[in-house]
């Protein structure tokens, strides 16, 4: 199985505010009655969108100017919660690409990963930095540098980390461990022989 | 020796070291429940692969199932489809499923323990963020995405990086009135809800060593919640105690052995740990959330906190917090009327907590007006609590008794919160929407202090309504 080697993203950025953003929040349980991923994109923070009545609310995410962007920003702890794959599949399938925040939440960074969409962490400041300048122009291009461990807006260089682990396996065309895992199934054979509650069959 | 109980888990599961550093771990048991498999399935089926070890996979049905109308087909479609599936994943691929005639069925995470499938040394993954809860029994258990369910199914293992580990020391007796869900609560507060990033939680002390099982299911349970992605207590005489007989745990000729070697994954007592923090239950009092995340709880008798008060950087949250729950700051939560009262969930559906709540509520009636519900953790739980009676007191008392699930926990079946309800409830996580509207509004605390809201229609102090002793 050949996979993308993800090295850089390009393209249009959006803030959406807010510490501990979780994965309810990301995608509500509701919409998880679903046995596919499709069309999960458009109800990614469904419930920050729209009143009970369907109408809109206010947010960075229905807002025209930041349509079509491919790089969400975001606090600390964000996709905290739930073990819900649900919610990188629905934020990917609104059609982003990466994630830029504070810090992350380990099974939404974990889901994000084997997805290929990377969860990168920039100091606080450089977020609410970032999120400045694509306020006063939407249209800017950003571009995440796994390489490098930088993003870059508007002339202007932040640094951006990941573990690396996660960055080996995103640059590498690695993220989707399944083919590693498949690779030596009587080794695993043999881990399991040693143990007495795996009753090898 | 100086090893944790992670470590020797973690090497004993241990296949290889991938490239990349992560580890290609052997999951011992593997959960699986409707809502987040079926995708798994389908990506096996593309991929043209079967289940490795299809006999260290069971399956359950609990988040989507109604509690009142257990027959099929349900009422709600998806929901109906997704049972469907799960039923026709397991056949096709030879799956153990505790299906809700079964007997079995239930909380996954009630389920396990209760049947032994949960066992101390063993590595346990599944679908869902609070499998930490079977840490109790000194298993390594977390929670996994649907790709990840997939790779369990398909190798028997998954790519993970090993966690540090912080032992958690709590010292003393609980105080009446103060139950293991405020232990938890009082650790999320304090520790904060990414506080437990890149961290498993070795819960110890003199408190954990006095616990039931049942009681360090409910810490271990919401480690998450603290942002711990596994949480786990030492096995001990406790421990194998509740698993003895369980129909699947070791039978009497292998017991001993069994025993043995569980006790040898017990952290060593000069183990490495990369933090210690502790806390003692004299500074533990009846817990409740006022905000929007687990680690926003103050004591019952305490103040609802002024955002201007706090850190800089909880302010907003603080400020959306209060907004959301139309709380005023500086104001007692006390006092605040309550229309639902929910006793349910993995955190808190187990015998021991539905005995407890039942021994106060006995001859008490549930306000008017307030809707209280109570949903038993299993078929298991209910079976036992409809024999001794217990179903009989929550009913008289004005509670509706249920069938198992998880309920109004998640709100993806039809037990939803309505509007801007306020919810007493004995679950897990009070993020917005969470109990099925938008709206809605949860505050966190232990079975009796919800029990104690039904009766007065307003979250109170347990200690104030029932006589504890």
């Amino acid at each position: 199985m050949s996979l993308e080697q993800i090295t850089q993203v390009t393209g249009r950025a959006v803030y959406v505010p807010g510490e501990d953003i979780d994965t309810d929040r990301i995608i509500p349980a509701r919409f998880m009655k679903c046995v596919t991923f499709d069309g999960l994109g458009e109800f990614a923070f469904y419930d920050e969108r729209k009143n009970a009545d369907g109408s809109e609310k206010s947010h960075p995410l229905s807002d025209p100017r930041f349509l079509g962007a491919r790089i969400l920003l975001a606090g600390s702890n964000f996709g905290c919660g739930s073990s819900r794959e649900h919610a990188p599949q629905a934020l990917y399938r609104f059609g982003f690409r990466a994630v830029l925040a504070e810090s992350f939440a380990e099974i939404f960074f974990g889901n994000s990963t084997t997805l290929g969409m990377p969860c990168v962490v920039m100091a606080r400041q450089d977020v609410l930095a970032l999120a400045g300048l694509v306020e006063e122009d939407p249209a800017l291009l950003v571009t995440l540098d796994l390489l490098e461990g930088k993003v870059t807006a508007a002339d202007m260089d932040f640094k951006a980390t990941l573990p690396d682990h996660a960055r080996e396996a995103l640059v590498r065309g690695k993220w989707d461990a399944i083919a590693d895992l498949l690779e030596n199934v009587p080794e695993i054979r043999r881990v399991a022989g040693t143990l007495p509650y795996f009753k090898t069959a | 020796m100086s090893k944790t109980l992670l470590d020797k888990v973690w090497e004993a599961h241990t296949v290889r070291e991938l490239s990349n550093g992560a580890t290609q771990l052997l999951i011992g048991t593997h959960l699986i429940h409707e809502v987040t498999s079926p995708q798994a399935f389908g990506m096996l089926r593309d991929l043209g692969l079967k289940v490795l070890y299809p006999q260290r996979t069971f399956a359950t049905v609990d988040h989507i199932v109604p509690t009142d109308e257990r027959e099929e087909p349900f009422s709600d479609k998806l929901a109906d489809e997704m049972i469907k599936a799960l039923r026709r994943n397991c056949e096709e691929f030879d799956i153990t499923f505790f299906d809700l005639r079964s007997g079995r069925q239930g909380i996954v995470h009630i389920v396990g323990p209760a049947l032994g499938i949960t066992q101390p040394g063993t590595t346990i993954a599944c679908g869902d963020s609070h499998t930490s809860t079977h840490g109790a029994f000194g298993a390594i258990a977390f929670g996994i995405g649907t790709s990840q369910v997939r790779d369990v199914l398909a190798t028997q293992t998954m790519a993970i990086r090993k966690p540090n580990v912080r032992r958690i020391n709590v010292d003393g007796r609980l105080a009446p009135g103060v139950y293991a869900k405020d232990v938890i609560l009082h650790i999320i507060r304090k520790l904060g809800v990414n506080g437990g990033l890149g961290f498993a939680y070795e819960y110890g002390g003199s408190t954990f060593d006095a616990f039931t099982q049942e009681e360090r299911m409910t810490v271990c349970n919401m480690s998450i919640e603290g942002g711990a992605r596994v949480g786990y207590v030492n096995p001990d005489e406790t421990t194998f105690d509740y698993l003895k007989g369980r129909p699947f745990a070791p039978g009497n000729e292998e017991w001993s052995t069994a025993v043995t070697r569980w006790k040898s994954f017990a952290s060593d007592p000069d183990a490495k740990y990369d933090d210690i923090v502790a806390y003692r239950t004299v500074d533990i009092g009846p817990t409740v959330t006022w905000g929007i995340n687990p680690g926003q709880a103050i004591f019952i008798d305490e103040k609802v906190p002024a955002p201007e008060d706090l850190p800089e950087k909880d302010r907003a949250t603080a400020e959306e917090a209060i907004a959301h729950m139309h709380l005023k700051a500086g104001k007692p939560i006390k006092g605040t009327k309550v229309d639902v009262a929910f006793l349910g969930s993995c955190t808190n559906a187990r015998l021991s907590d539905l005995t407890e709540v039942a021994r106060h509520l006995k001859g008490r009636k549930v306000k008017n007006g307030v809707k209280a519900i109570v949903v038993p953790g299993s078929q298991g739980v209910s079976q036992i609590a409809e024999k001794m009676g217990l179903a009989e007191i929550f009913r008289e008392a004005g509670f509706e008794w249920r069938g198992a699930g998880c309920s109004m926990c998640l709100g993806m079946n039809p037990d939803k919160l309505i509007g801007d309800q306020l919810c007493a409830s004995s679950s897990n996580r009070n993020f917005k929407g969470r109990q099925g509207s938008p709206t809605g509004r949860t505050v966190l605390m232990s079975p009796l202090m919800v029990a104690a809201a039904a009766v007065t229609g307003e979250i109170t102090d347990a200690r104030e309504v029932f006589t504890l002793s």
